[in-house]
């Protein structure tokens, strides 16, 4: 692999099917997979158990303009702002389906 | 019981009631087994994911302790502002809500041929899978003088417990104008900012309770992790206090001597100190290396590489190595990155069972650290596979802003958090 692919790596790239040098194919991540990526903060189904916001019984609504707005510097933040940006729109919706449909 | 066991029986059940094979293979499909080493932030993370992801899946969870000391905010039991009682988490959740199995031995052997696991105690264990997260050692001997006995007079507290109460009572013990030094390695080791939010809470203690106190941290590298907000937090809040000194400025410590509570650097300044917190250079956990899953030259000899997608060994099939003791590019070594990796593979692992296709990884890390108690600052990354290795993705993640507009309240609620941070962490490994 070329220095200028490792420089290159984006967000967009997560989108496609990724293949390992073994070849070997994987699905984009489901929104499941990019929403285990919240729980470390906002706590096991979005049920915090401290000061970072709960996540669970909010609307796919809510959750995508807040992540929207986050990801574009639109929303003030200490932490959200880094990570919004490290997801494509396609993925904030589908860890904001998943988030509204399976956190309870 | 071993597959053949259990292919055996089922046959005979099968014969018994006279049913067509298919059938009987779809009706009692074997119990797929994965046996996780360690339960800390990578195993025990990996153990109650695995059963969520498919609850019949059959855990065993390898871990010696009963209850768990967290090195997160193990600095702050330092500072006097958390007890160890405050990091300590059992597994009972683990085990009763969740219905992983705590074997509570250490494991002795990887036999990844035979696919076993033989425990000091004696019993082996089959696995279809199995989870290595055993995290660190320390390297005796890589500082000459620092060996285990000199960590019982010159403290690393690197892995919290015993080691965390012993330098909090020295630090209690010390002279109201004693010295206090820090040795701390090169790259890579557990937890890049960690050495440093260290620095920052022995001067919160001095500073309320020894003033005149001094901290030397004798650095055998040239950079590191959050240095201008730390640099910024220590001219602000402890003016005076501390000494930094980086590599370039003889800062590498080349031996110690414990009975004269002296640390010797490079060009042979010799620097007393009535505290000496000496963070050796560290590797992967002795079952790994034991196992062969270790690099065994190059600069990364004695961490495990791994599969940037399935964090798979590269050394051995149906293993996966997590946590400290992985080679996993661009992440630190964190408890953050540890359970991240975790879940991760879990899923991955029971999809695998399950004959579904893979997903692309996505994993993410966060550091918080305190500078005070009312003053935190963090880093924070996400990270996606590619066939060369782990790497950041662009334009995302970094560290706090230097210069934020109204600082004293961004600091505080980065404080605020980074509780928050620990809270629902710990929850969601050891919690209900
Ligand atoms: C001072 C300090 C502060 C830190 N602060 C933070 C922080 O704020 N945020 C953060 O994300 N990270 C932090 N870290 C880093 C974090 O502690 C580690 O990265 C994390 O613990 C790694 O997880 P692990 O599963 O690899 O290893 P560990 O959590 O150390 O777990 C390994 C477990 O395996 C067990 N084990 C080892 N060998 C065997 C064997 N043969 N058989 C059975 N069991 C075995 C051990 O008993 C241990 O319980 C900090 C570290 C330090 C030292
Ligand atoms: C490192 C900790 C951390 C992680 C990981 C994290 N968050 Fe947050 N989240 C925060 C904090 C802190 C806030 C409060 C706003 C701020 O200061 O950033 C917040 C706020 C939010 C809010 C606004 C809540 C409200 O009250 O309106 C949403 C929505 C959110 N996060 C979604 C997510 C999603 C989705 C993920 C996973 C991609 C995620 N967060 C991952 C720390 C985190």
């Amino acid at each position: 692999m070329t220095a200028s692919f490792t420089a290159t790596i984006c967000v967009a790239l997560a989108t496609m099917l990724a293949a390992t040098a073994s070849g070997q194919t994987f699905a984009p991540p489901s929104g499941a997979t990019l929403a285990a990526t919240c729980t470390g903060c906002h706590g096991p189904n979005g049920q915090s158990a401290g000061a970072i916001p709960a996540l669970n019984g909010r609307t796919e609504a809510d959750l995508l303009q807040a992540m929207l707005d986050f990801k574009n510097d639109r929303r003030p933040a200490t932490m959200m702002n880094r990570h919004a940006k490290g997801f494509s729109d396609e993925e904030i919706a589908a860890m904001a389906r998943e988030i509204a449909t399976n956190w309870r | 019981m071993s597959r053949k066991g259990l292919t055996r029986r089922g046959l005979a059940g099968a014969i018994l009631a006279a049913a067509p094979v298919a059938s009987m293979v779809s009706a009692q499909p074997a119990r797929r087994r994965v046996v996780v080493i360690g339960g800390g932030f990578g195993g025990a993370a990996a153990a109650r994911h695995l059963r969520l992801a498919d609850p019949s899946i059959d855990v065993t969870m390898i871990e010696p302790k009963a209850e768990f000391q967290t090195c997160p905010f193990s600095n702050y039991v330092l500072a006097g502002f958390k007890t160890m009682a405050d990091i300590t988490h059992g597994y009972g959740t683990l085990t009763a809500r969740h219905g992983v199995t705590h074997v509570r031995d250490m494991a002795a052997a990887i036999d990844p041929a035979a696919k076993t696991v033989r425990l000091a105690g004696g019993q082996t264990l089959g696995y279809d899978k199995l989870v290595v997260s055993p995290g660190i050692d320390l390297r005796w001997g890589a500082i000459p003088g620092y060996d285990e006995a000199a960590s019982a007079v010159m403290p690393h507290a690197w892995q919290a417990g015993p080691q965390t109460i012993l330098l909090r009572s020295q630090l209690e013990a010390m002279p109201d104008d004693g010295v206090v030094v820090l040795s701390i390695p090169g790259n890579p080791f557990r937890c890049p900012p960690g050495p440093y939010e260290r620095i920052s809470m022995i001067a919160h203690y001095l500073k309320a309770k020894k003033p005149r106190a001094k901290i030397i941290a004798l650095d055998a590298k040239d950079a590191f992790s959050k240095q201008g907000l730390f640099q910024d937090a220590w001219k602000e809040l402890y003016p005076n206090m501390i000494e930094w000194v980086p590599l370039g400025q003889d800062g590498r410590v080349v031996q110690v001597i414990p009975g004269e509570m002296t640390l010797v650097t490079e060009f042979g300044q010799r620097h007393r100190a009535h505290v000496a917190n000496v963070i050796p250079p560290q590797m992967a956990g002795k079952i790994a290396r034991d196992a062969g899953l270790a690099a065994t030259e190059g600069s990364l000899a004695g961490w495990c590489p791994v599969d940037p997608f399935t964090f798979e060994s590269t050394r051995a099939k149906d293993i996966h190595v997590i946590g400290d003791a992985a080679i996993a590019g661009a992440m630190p070594k964190s408890g953050f990155a540890a359970s991240s990796q975790a879940k991760f593979v879990a899923r991955a692992i029971a999809a695998s069972f399950a004959g579904h296709p893979a997903e692309a990884p996505v994993y993410a890390n966060t550091c918080y650290s305190l500078a005070a108690p009312d003053y935190g600052i963090s880093v924070a990354d996400i990270f996606r596979a590619t066939p060369g290795g782990i790497v950041a993705v662009q334009g995302a993640g970094g560290v706090s802003p230097r210069t934020p507009a109204n600082a004293p309240q961004f600091r505080d609620q980065e404080a605020h958090y980074a509780e928050g941070w620990y809270a629902s962490a710990t929850r969601e490994i050891w919690g209900s």
